[in-house]
């Protein structure tokens, strides 16, 4: 009897933590996800609609060969956005958790001020940069050309000809995969930075210390010690780049052209112009298992470093 | 070769951190299975010294000899020494064994020793069969022996410990400091222990060196520092110390005829002699001072007793002198049902050796 009230104010408790976010999280994620699901099992109406007709034919059309083409090319783009960003802002990450608290912040500020402008802008702005007649080929044909052909006007040797020939045309970047990556890069960079930013500034020295106390090299102390120690933030830095980046929409629309579109832009079409409801339902639920299993591989493999251990190999 | 080589020698090194000057122009000799303990207040370069040695501090003048090899910029990890450190640092990621056997496996050393190593190292600080526990698993005393497990287990040419015992709790604290002092002995490996606790470094070691402000103060073995301190700062910060001042009435002789208070003048013994008219402070332990009702002989100070404080294994007497200075006196408790031989207000006599007393001048 005792017991009673004390349980139904952990009920009460639980409903006033949990319940604003719960209610809001069923009425507009999960019923509309549910909604979504069911479609992806329907037919497309001759007018755009939806006919309850239950069949896997709209899961079976992904395994074309055109749809598993840009699939795997999405899927190519997110693991190449993921990896670069990891050998670019681990380091950044750690050289802003060693620095003095002072500094830090200041760093962490610099690192977030792109955020404050607008993403479309800021993927527009790339888009300006990257083109044919954008910025950098604008010096890459003029004044770096320019500067060539002076240079083999003075210095008549042979090594100059394959660079004039190469400054000669614009690069082509924009409307390339690589031009996508680039975007998705910059856009994403910050979201890799800060988890291991987190896990750097939580690294204990004295254990980098003791590590090379005990033999280890720079190196060593990195792979053995440092690396291990700031694994959950590379984890959730990893996961936090690729996850938006398989999604990602925006970005290829703007930089990829008309020939390198992502999945994000196939569910785009069949929602807004092929008005193919149940294929893009199909095709969004298959995003998602890939993003769940791909994540959930993702955290075995880094708590497995630790557990492995258990083991008792040495 | 010298038959019996150094294990560490700092000549002249000094260390600065921006204005502040961590270790200023310390020069020390340690000798090879020696228990040296670097004592001192926090701040007073201690710790860096220890870093000095280990490699992760550099000098910025002077130089460090390992084994009478000149370290220069050497790292960390190429040097002959290992390091207990102060939190432990055990890695967080790797159970015991893996802990102790991480020097071994960066050295190459083949599978087979190392697991029998490894065994015999944890066997050695009295945690057999506690190779696959994580360190977030053991208590502090625990995680302490595994720190020294891993150290050891490299059989370094030094040991570094760096206030090793500092987060144990008094009584593990006391118990850790016999089992170290005979681990060492055992093991026949120099230790350099950093350490703030007086009465540790007391009982550990076979010298100490007093630190304050980066300089080293005194280089002596424990007796030493406690009864012939060469300045006022170890006679202070080393036990207990009562310091009067007196003005020299004569010297000669070895010895300086000190008038304190006002008082008889007193034979002190003086190893450099003070003028005569100087003034002058001598230091005296409050253990070595006896009290009596009446004068013993001529050389008693007279004086009041102010405050009585019992302690239980002794007494403690605070007795005012007629120039305000008190004076601290402690008698030992030798027999039930004496343990305050002098109300307060008593008149009192103050008597001691005249050996126990230091002649300090600065």
């Amino acid at each position: 009897m005792g017991k009673r009230p004390a349980s139904r104010r952990a009920i009460v408790r639980l409903l006033v933590l949990i319940g604003p976010s719960l209610l809001y999280l069923l009425t507009f994620f999960l019923f509309p996800l549910l909604l979504v699901f069911a479609i992806s099992f329907g037919e497309r109406g001759t007018y755009g609609g939806v006919r309850w007709v239950l069949n896997l034919q709209n899961y079976v059309r992904f395994f074309d060969p055109l749809s598993l083409r840009i699939f795997g090319r999405t899927l190519y783009i997110a693991l190449a956005t993921t990896i670069i960003c990891l050998v670019i802002g681990y380091p950044l990450a750690y050289f802003i958790g060693t620095r003095s608290p002072r500094w830090r912040n200041g760093l962490l500020l610099l690192l977030m001020i792109p955020f404050w402008t607008n993403f479309l802008v800021r993927t527009y702005a790339w888009l300006l940069l990257l083109r044919d007649a954008g910025v950098i080929n604008l010096v890459w044909t003029g004044a770096l050309h320019n500067l060539v052909s002076a240079l083999a006007a003075a210095v008549p040797i042979p090594l100059w000809q394959p660079l004039l020939q190469a400054t000669a045309s614009p690069i082509r970047i924009y409307g390339t995969d690589s031009a996508i990556i680039i975007g998705l890069v910059y856009g994403w960079l910050p979201q890799m930075v800060l988890p291991c930013y987190a896990a750097t500034e939580r690294l204990d020295f004295s254990l980098v210390e003791a590590a090379q106390d005990l033999y280890a090299n720079r190196f060593k102390s990195f792979t053995r010690v440092i690396l291990p120690l700031t694994m959950p933030g590379v984890v959730a830095g990893s996961i936090l780049v690729f996850i938006p980046s398989l999604g990602a929409y925006i970005t290829p629309d703007l930089l990829g052209g008309a020939k390198s579109i992502m999945i994000g832009n196939v569910i785009y079409s069949q929602f807004m112009s092929a008005r193919d409801y149940p294929f893009g339902s199909a095709v969004s639920f298959l995003l998602m298992a890939v993003m769940l299993i791909g994540t959930l591989i993702y955290f075995r493999l880094g708590t497995a470093r630790t557990h492995v251990t258990d083991e008792g190999g040495i | 070769m010298t038959p019996r080589q150094n294990a560490v020698q700092l000549s002249q090194v000094s260390k600065r951190f921006g204005r502040v000057t961590a270790v200023d122009d310390v020069s020390l000799t340690i000798e090879d299975g020696e228990f040296f303990s670097l004592l001192g207040p926090s701040g007073c370069g201690k710790t860096t010294t220890l870093r000095l040695i280990a490699g992760f501090e550099l000098p910025d003048r002077g130089d460090v000899f390992i084994g009478g090899k000149r370290q220069g910029e050497t790292p960390p990890y190429q040097r002959p020494v290992n390091t207990v450190f102060q939190n432990y640092a055990l890695f967080p990621h790797m159970n015991i064994a893996e802990n102790v056997a991480f020097g071994l496996i960066m050295r190459k050393v083949p599978k087979q020793d190392i697991l029998r190593r490894v065994s015999a190292a944890l066997e050695m600080v009295r945690l057999p069969g506690m190779e696959h526990r994580r360190p977030d698993q053991l208590s502090g005393g625990q995680q302490q022996r595994v720190a020294l497990a891993r150290a050891l287990v490299n059989e370094p040419q030094v040991l570094l410990l760096d206030e090793p015992l500092g987060a144990l709790d008094m009584k593990l604290r006391k118990a850790m400091q016999l089992e170290l002092k005979s681990l060492q002995e055992r093991v026949g490996i120099t230790f350099v222990y950093v350490t703030h606790d007086q009465e540790e470094a007391l009982t550990m070691s076979d010298r100490i060196a007093v630190m304050s402000r980066g300089r080293v103060l005194q280089v002596d073995p424990p007796h030493e520092v406690y009864e012939r301190p060469l300045n006022r700062f170890v006679a202070d910060f080393i036990g207990e110390t009562n310091f009067l001042v007196g003005v020299v009435k004569a010297a000669g002789r070895g010895k300086a005829t000190v008038a304190v208070d006002g008082q008889l003048p007193l034979e002190v013994p003086a190893e450099r002699l003070p003028g005569t008219g100087e003034e002058v402070t001598i230091a005296i332990r409050p253990e070595k001072i006896s009290l009596h009702a009446e004068p013993p002989d001529q050389r008693a100070v007279a004086g009041t007793v102010d405050e009585v404080v019992y302690f239980g294994t002794n007494t403690c007497y605070l007795v005012a002198l007629t120039d305000q200075t008190t004076v601290t006196v402690r008698c030992q408790n030798q027999q039930v049902g004496q343990h305050v031989s002098f109300p307060q207000g008593a008149r009192v006599y103050l008597h001691w050796q005249q050996e126990s007393v230091r002649l300090l001048r600065e």
